[in-house]
């Protein structure tokens, strides 16, 4: 293990309580452990009824998991909140003015304050989008940022996701989970509901309609289908949002226009919100043999007849490589301060940066550039001998394949475990919408936990939870 | 509304109702069973393989219709597709499919009726057990069917899931009335005996008809009348007239904007309900109860594939 940091518990523990867990800890002194162990089941019961289950691929046995649900809920105040908030819009507008330089003028690139090596050879890079406006000129519509905490001032982004992020219907049904539970809590705290995120979401898209669009823009959401991992999250939204959920073969384009076939015959859509990847989307124009997609999508969406959401080639943004340069966008485009700082990161592509990241390997995280969902990574101070000495030589062969990371002492939050009530390491994914009209974020997020004791590998994919996530307002 | 979503609909609604009519027909098998009144000759059990349309599922792999083996099959035989299980789990994954379309109380009623099957399907069969499993779909559907009744919007959605209910019906009832050619009394001079009379009133039970038969024709069970309850009484649910009664209506409440495209269906549909509504029951006996039968069989899954052609893509 790396040196003992001091972890910062965002209740308090071992020390004083923090204001705003003054509830929390009460409730949790006043409650009897055997009725919180009952809770605790009855809340796995209801998410299998309600259905809420999340597939994982590399696993067998049950195709439809349950993600452990948590019922100590995870709290900010209004004031930690707020400035969370500022700065997560602040940083959305960044990143979608960055795509749009990236397939416009590339300004940032002509102004030397990114290589353009860093575009046009990451694999996140569609040509296709050269020169294409968007409504508002906005092309991650739904973006999820990752923060950490390490003390009480201190927020750092882990990482963006500007393609299609997942988790929001945790952010949902974890309190309505929550509330019927415990319904008592939520008289005594005052907590900002989340509930009016599919309006809000609605609203974001109706918002994007596109230039050719007759009249009421007809708004669906296009799933891979019922094997996805986030099926649930996707039949969630449409459900709440009113709107058909489609799968591919629904979709039919003709004369750059794309309808859906209805009973009663084919009848125009304007904006899709897709939960396919962009390489899945369009057979004609992305992988050939893709059967989830749509041929000729990408055509309508040129033809001004349609919009995507998110944009095909929003990822060139949340590209880890790309990330580095974050805080720069936000000068550059904004003429701003970052509100929310970027974790200290090691460009490995960089002979210094790679000097230092292969003198301190055990106490860095290493990541693949155009990884995900924790895979290719490397946790130093857990890391064995042999996991060092296979990431020393990947990044010697291809160091800017890789970034590094100190390993950040993310804060810790009161969780159920076997023994009882312990602290465990949490990150925060706040969703930011970005519409046409304006920028909106709904005060919460999906709060993600390691169960396992010390661990700091949140993904659902190996054996994190979730757990609600409360902004009181006042 | 999105013609998978329809074709979903539809399906869902035709393999809750298929599971429903199935443990009616082995429930009634069951109390036949008990209450034989020919020991040396049972019919129950290949009744009730016949009346569920599955005799050549069925006798492909066993010779003889014999109460453990027709429970397998009907209830739990993973390779018979009608099979109860099979049926609730088709109708889980269809509603899994287009989850949207379904109200949050629909979902409940499929999902939490799967989810309980699990425990009945690990379990050893006692004959307690089964009694208990077959009450238990009936109530399962019968919810299911009473929360979208309930719960749903009265739009294109409702209407599918109505066609798959009532042509589902229509069809069990057409079997069912069938079963008496397919089996056959031991003797001929049996006709009219009380093996026959026990018969007669099986049928009557499956449908769950024996008090709406004393009310309306306040006799002894008599096969003309039978037949005329099931073929052509609107007031009667589960009859062939009442089906297609409802099968016209929600045809025609299907938004429709090239009626040229649902006109066989539509023509199909009501010339049926109009044949089903005045037909004689003393003619289709002179002529041929069973060629009836098979016609409206017939008939009933041609207008499926025309409705399916003109409305589903």
């Amino acid at each position: 293990m790396g040196e003992a940091k001091p972890v910062f518990d965002e209740m308090g523990w071992p020390d004083e309580v923090r204001p705003p867990y003054a509830l929390i800890d009460a409730w949790l002194k006043s409650v009897p452990a055997e009725q919180l162990a009952m809770k605790h089941r009855e809340a796995e019961i209801l998410f299998r009824r309600i259905g809420i289950t999340f597939a994982v691929y590399t696993e067998g046995g049950d195709p439809e998991r349950l993600i452990p649900f948590d019922s100590i809920p995870r709290v900010l105040a209004q004031a930690e909140w707020q400035r969370l908030r500022r700065g997560l819009e602040q940083r959305a507008r960044a990143l979608n003015a960055f795509i749009h330089d990236v397939y416009h003028d590339r300004e940032i690139v002509r102004a030397g304050r990114i290589p353009e090596k860093l575009i046009l050879h990451n694999s996140e890079f569609r040509p296709e989008m050269a020169g294409m406006d968007q409504p508002g000129q906005m092309y991650s519509h739904i973006a999820g940022i990752d923060m950490v905490r390490t003390g009480p001032d201190e927020y750092f982004v882990l990482e963006d996701n500007c393609r299609t992020p997942s988790g929001v219907s945790y952010m949902v049904e974890n309190r309505e989970v929550m509330q019927r539970l415990f319904p008592d809590l939520f008289r005594r705290n005052h907590v900002a509901p989340v509930a009016h995120y599919p309006d809000e979401l609605l609203a974001t898209l109706q918002s994007l309609a596109p230039a050719n669009c007759p009249g009421e823009p007809t708004i669906v959401l296009l799933t891979p289908g019922m094997h996805n991992s986030a099926y649930y999250e996707h039949a969630f939204l449409a459900d709440e949002m009113g709107i058909d959920l489609v799968e591919g073969p629904d979709l039919v384009v003709s004369h750059d226009v794309c309808y859906q076939r209805t009973t009663a015959g084919l009848s125009r859509v304007d904006v899709i919100y897709r939960r396919i990847d962009d390489d899945y989307l369009d057979p004609l124009v992305f992988k050939p043999e893709s059967m989830l997609g749509v041929p000729g999508l990408h055509f309508a969406h040129r033809a001004g007849n349609l919009t995507l959401t998110n944009a095909i080639g929003a990822g060139i943004a949340d590209d880890k490589a790309v990330y580095i340069h974050v805080p720069e966008m936000i000068r550059f485009y904004l003429g701003e301060e970052p509100l929310l700082s970027n974790v200290p990161t090691h460009d490995c592509s960089k002979p210094d940066d790679l000097r230092y990241v292969l003198d301190h390997l055990d106490e860095l995280v290493v990541k693949a550039v155009h990884g995900s969902g924790g895979y290719g990574m490397l946790v130093g101070p857990h890391a064995s001998r042999e996991e060092l000495d296979k990431f020393r030589h990947l990044l010697k062969t291809r160091p800017a394949d890789y970034i590094a990371q100190p390993t950040l002492a993310l804060s810790t939050v009161p969780t159920f475990v076997d023994s009882g009530i312990a602290p465990r390491h949490v990150d925060l994914r706040p969703f930011v919408l970005c519409g046409a009209d304006k920028i909106r974020v709904v005060p919460g997020g999906l709060t993600r936990v390691a169960l396992k004791e010390g661990s700091l590998v949140v993904n659902s994919s190996q054996g994190g939870g979730t757990k609600d996530t409360w902004i009181l307002e006042s | 509304m999105l013609a998978r979503t329809a074709e979903s609909l539809f399906w869902l609604a035709r393999y809750m109702e298929r599971a429903d009519y199935v443990a009616r027909l082995l429930q009634v098998a069951g109390h036949m069973n008990a209450v034989r009144v020919d020991s040396n000759h049972s019919s129950e059990w290949e009744s009730a393989i016949v009346a569920s349309g599955c005799s050549e599922g069925y006798f492909a792999l066993h010779e003889q219709a014999d109460e453990a083996s027709v429970i397998q099959f009907l209830a739990f035989e993973k390779d018979n597709p009608s099979s109860i299980v099979n049926c609730i789990d088709v109708a889980r994954r269809n509603a899994r499919a287009v989850r949207t379309a379904l109200t949050a109380d629909m979902w409940e009623a499929v999902n939490s009726s799967w989810q309980e099957l699990a425990a009945y399907r690990s379990a050893p069969m006692t004959e307690d057990l089964l009694t208990e499993f077959l009450d238990w779909v009936k109530s399962r559907v019968g919810l299911f069917h009473g929360v979208c009744s309930n719960t749903m919007l009265r739009r294109d959605g409702f209407h599918f899931e109505r066609l798959g209910q009532f042509l589902e019906r229509a069809d069990n009832t057409a079997r069912l009335l069938d079963v008496k050619y397919h089996v056959k009394l031991p003797q001929l001079s049996d006709v009219g005996g009380v093996v026959d009379y026990y018969q007669w009133l099986a049928i009557l039970r499956v449908v769950g008809a024996r008090r709406a038969y004393r009310v309306l024709f306040k006799s002894q069970v008599e096969p003309a009348q039978v037949a005329e309850l099931l073929i052509t009484r609107n007031e009667f649910p589960r009859s062939l007239s009442f089906c297609y009664q409802n099968i016209t209506q929600h045809l025609d409440a299907i938004e429709v904007r090239d009626p040229r495209r649902t006109a066989e269906a539509s023509r199909q549909a009501h010339a049926l309900y109009a044949d089903l509504r005045f037909a004689s029951v003393d003619r289709v006996i002179g002529e041929g109860l069973h060629e009836y039968l098979t016609d409206v069989i017939e008939r009933t899954e041609t207008l499926g594939a025309a409705i399916s052609e003109g409305c589903l893509f």
